[in-house]
């Protein structure tokens, strides 16, 4: 067999241990916090009546190892369950959420990832100079504001003021693509703002390191023009780290927008499973954790295969 | 100008606020041109506007806070804003209680009492249909009101239907039969848990299935629900649009910034500490009513120290509650008297004396107590009601004022009201209120209540509460109550700094808006009663 494939299949086979783990973790998590999903959801106005009666119906009187194994083999057999809180089917309201969230994440990475390494290329050409220091500038600054008050600006400014998108992105079937990017671009822009400066200084530094090296100079003194010895002798020795910190800020958003959907009412992963973890609901809680540590484990299992395709010493090992 | 000149245009432009052409602040701004004074404008607009009539048809957008992914649509489980105003849109209740505190029959006709208020007879209106088209029966009502009272009911209303003993259907009448007198049983039977469904929602609790004007279209809990009109409403005087949207924003500066830029026509909560900026802002007005909702302080009295009623009126003189509505609530409330009842409410005694901040007396009494100089730990959060935090820093200072060690402890808001309220001797919490009295004096301060989070067991106490509530002379009644109400502000572990007004944000295109003390938007009704305008 290829020794790509056995990589491959090993990297898989320990990312399903992984996953197995990490809902061991979680459901020990939501065991240690206080109080319980029938507490949560009668809230203030629990009588102990009600509360026996609805932790019965939840069968919460069962021990938490029975429960664990019984979410267990449901999920196995593609079976998620129902939520303990409204009793709506977790696999279609999780599996709406999550396109919602992977419609985000797109759109904000269509745009943020060519984008951070144009500018980290535009950066190195320029290096030191009045471009390099003005995008640095700028997309530190971005970075170092909170992503809340970013999306603030953004709505008081473009949604308030001056009336060109909506302050609040939420989306649903009946709209039309247009309508849908319409209402998820001030969310985009706030994302793509925050991810943009982590990813082009990575292009930037790594690509400055090849600049080092002797066969820049080779190409160099051939006569090729600058732009060209960055973009195609310089940037491929430079994918490694480059896909790495991509990965990193595609799992961000992916899984650590709560904010941003807070802030612009978006209806993705990151409000759904705060809610139900200050409820106590558990099988929905190991639902969400199961898809964000399966995004993280799949995203940086990624990066590593694209590290080693793009090293032809790792691609041919001896 | 002449007052002739000044008529017709004041006439000329309440005919075009009537149609719905200029907004009410353009409205008000040029009649306060022609001299005419704010208050004046106000009640000419209000005129102009209704003599017009409802406007038929549009969509209204409510932008609500307090909903979670985690919402039911069933009757029994709702406790947050978002479903208590999800649940008005589909489904009702036997009777309302109105913006003056009076009964309203819905979908009871007309309700009487046995002479010794034992027995209730409410009878059902004929000719309403569920939105499944399945008439409403005498026999749904007992249904619904046996899903809310059975052994094994889960529902938030259970506390309130303690006291009935039996249920019974004669014809359209639905009889229900109590252990002792209760002469404010049809208020209890307003709670918006009790909406009826069909067969009482055995079948499917969550179905969204009632009566109401307007049927659910789509649901997605914490995100938004759609509403369209019921064709087949019985009340022709209500719901004027067509479809209703409640989005669930729970972030206040979104939820401002939906209303701002015209994405909703109507929000709840709105922070009194931004409130009078934002009625500055055009195209909405902040309505703010006095409710019977509010901020507490409560110490266990069964719990060392505060078993001793001088430490506990030494900390209630050591609060300075005027100071307290100013910072805390800007104004948008009224200051409380240690009793969990105000002028809102029926029968209540206005002559009962304001209790004042007064270090003196608080530390007379503190020196009384003798207690041992040991701090006293005062738990609060968040989440225990807005600004709860600040307010409790107010407190700490005045005490320290007054020589009382008092310590604030914070407390995660996750978890506040498993871990905290009704289990710590001494923390801060909030009371939505109650429609009248009793429910409020049965819900929190009887001997057996389970919500008795000050732990205030009086026999003397709970035998005034049972007599008043089997009189049915008005009187004497609120004689009752005035000594009941004088137990709680000077032995009970209550301190109650404010009352908080319901504040909410209204675009101007909304029209038929009434101030309604019992409950936020309107008591949940706002999408029935009033109308949008271009």
């Amino acid at each position: 067999m290829h020794p790509i494939l056995i990589l491959v299949s090993q990297r898989v086979a320990l990312g399903l241990f992984l996953l197995l783990a990490a809902s061991v973790l979680i459901f020990a998590g939501t065991m240690i916090l206080p109080g319980d999903v029938a507490q949560s959801i009668l809230g203030q106005s629990a009588t102990p009546e009600a509360l026996a009666n609805l932790r019965a119906e939840l069968g919460l009187n069962d021990p938490p190892v029975t429960r664990y194994f019984n979410w267990l083999f449901g999920a196995l057999q593609g079976d998620l369950g129902t939520a303990l809180t409204n009793g709506q089917d977790i696999a279609s309201s999780l599996g709406r959420r999550l396109g919602n969230t992977m419609f985000l994440a797109f759109w904000a990475a269509v745009i943020a990832v060519p984008l951070a390494i144009f500018l980290g290329l535009l950066a190195v050409r320029y290096r030191n100079r009045w471009p390099d220091k003005l995008i640095s500038g700028v997309t530190l600054a971005s970075i170092s504001i909170p992503e809340f008050l970013i999306g603030y600006l953004l709505v008081y400014f473009v949604a308030v003021k001056l009336g060109w998108f909506s302050s609040v992105s939420m989306i649903n079937d009946s709209m039309s693509l247009g309508e849908k990017l319409s209402a998820i671009a001030l969310p985009v822009g706030v994302l793509v703002l925050v991810v943009l400066a982590h990813m082009m200084r990575m292009t930037r530094a790594a690509i400055l390191n090849v600049m080092q090296s002797a066969y820049i100079e080779t190409a160099e003194l051939k006569g090729l023009s600058g732009f060209n010895v960055i973009f195609r002798h310089a940037f491929p020795n430079a994918i490694a780290p480059i896909v790495n910190v991509v990965m990193l800020n595609l799992a961000y958003l992916v899984v650590g927008v709560v904010v941003v959907e807070v802030v612009f009412v978006y209806p993705g992963m990151g409000q759904y499973l705060v809610d139900h973890v200050s409820k106590r609901d558990v099988p929905v809680v190991q639902a969400c954790g199961l898809v964000f540590a399966a995004v993280y484990i799949g995203l940086n299992m990624v990066a590593d295969i694209v590290a080693i395709l793009s090293n032809p010493r790792l691609r041919h090992p001896k | 100008m002449t007052g002739k000149i000044d008529q017709n245009h004041i006439d000329y432009l309440k005919v075009r606020a009537g149609m719905g052409r200029i907004s009410r602040r353009e409205f008000m701004g040029r009649m306060g041109a022609l001299g005419v004074s704010a208050a004046m404008a106000g009640t000419f607009y209000a005129q102009a506007v209704h003599a017009a009539g409802p406007v038929k048809g549009g969509m209204m957008r409510m932008g609500v806070s307090g909903g979670e992914s985690t919402n039911s649509l069933d009757p029994a489980l709702a406790a947050s804003p978002v479903p208590y105003n999800v649940l008005n849109q589909f489904g009702e209740t036997l009777i309302n209680v109105d913006e003056n505190g009076e009964l309203e029959m819905r979908l009871a006709e007309s309700v009487e009492a046995s002479a010794d208020a034992k027995t209730w007879m409410f009878k059902i209106r004929s000719g309403v249909e569920f939105h499944n088209g399945k008439p409403l029966t005498a026999e749904d009502v007992m249904r619904t009101m046996e899903r809310h009272s059975n052994e094994d009911s889960k529902s938030g209303a259970l506390g309130i239907m303690r006291g009935i003993t039996s249920m019974k259907v004669e014809g359209d009448m639905f009889i229900v039969g109590l252990d002792t007198a209760n002469a404010d049983l049809p208020f209890l039977m307003g709670d918006y848990h009790l909406m009826i469904q069909p067969d009482g929602g055995f079948d499917n609790p969550a179905a969204g299935i009632g009566t109401g004007p307007y049927m659910v279209e789509a649901e997605e809990p914490g995100v938004r629900y759609m509403f369209k009109k019921n064709p087949n409403y019985w009340d022709s005087s209500r719901g004027h649009v067509d479809e209703v949207e409640i989005l669930s924003i729970n972030d206040t500066t979104a939820r401002m910034g939906a209303l701002q830029s015209g994405q909703v026509h109507l929000v709840n909560r709105v922070d009194p500490k931004v409130a009078a900026l934002l009625d500055r802002a055009p195209g909405l007005s902040v309505k703010n009513v006095g409710g019977p909702g509010h901020y507490v302080f409560i110490m266990h009295c069964d719990t060392e120290p505060f078993l001793n009623n001088d430490l506990r009126l030494a900390l209630k003189y050591a609060i300075d509650r005027e100071d307290l509505v100013d910072k805390v609530l800007r104004g948008y409330g009224s200051v409380g008297n240690d009793m969990p009842v105000n002028a809102s409410y029926p029968l209540f005694d206005a002559s009962i004396p304001q209790r004042e901040y007064d270090p003196e007396k608080a530390a007379e009494h503190y020196a009384k107590s003798g207690h041992d100089g040991s701090p006293i730990i005062l738990r609060v959060s968040d989440v225990a009601f807005p600004g709860a935090v600040e307010a409790a820093q107010l407190f700490q200072q005045t005490a320290n004022a007054a020589g009382i060690p008092l310590e604030l402890k914070r407390e995660p808001g996750d978890g506040y009201w498993s871990e905290v309220w009704n289990v710590q001797p001494f923390c801060a919490s909030y009371w939505g209120g109650r429609p009248v009295q009793d429910q409020m004096y049965s819900t929190a301060y009887l001997s057996s209540a389970d919500w008795n989070d000050t732990r205030f067991k009086r026999e003397d106490f709970d035998a005034l509460l049972l007599q008043a509530r089997g009189e049915l002379d008005a009187d004497k009644r609120k004689a009752l109550y005035s000594e009941m109400g004088m137990m709680v502000r000077d032995e009970g572990g209550l301190i109650c700094p404010m009352f908080n007004d319901f504040v909410e944000g209204v675009s101007d295109k909304v029209q038929g808006w009434v101030a309604d003390p019992t409950g936020e938007l309107m008591s949940g009704t706002a999408t029935h009663k009033c109308w949008l305008t271009a």
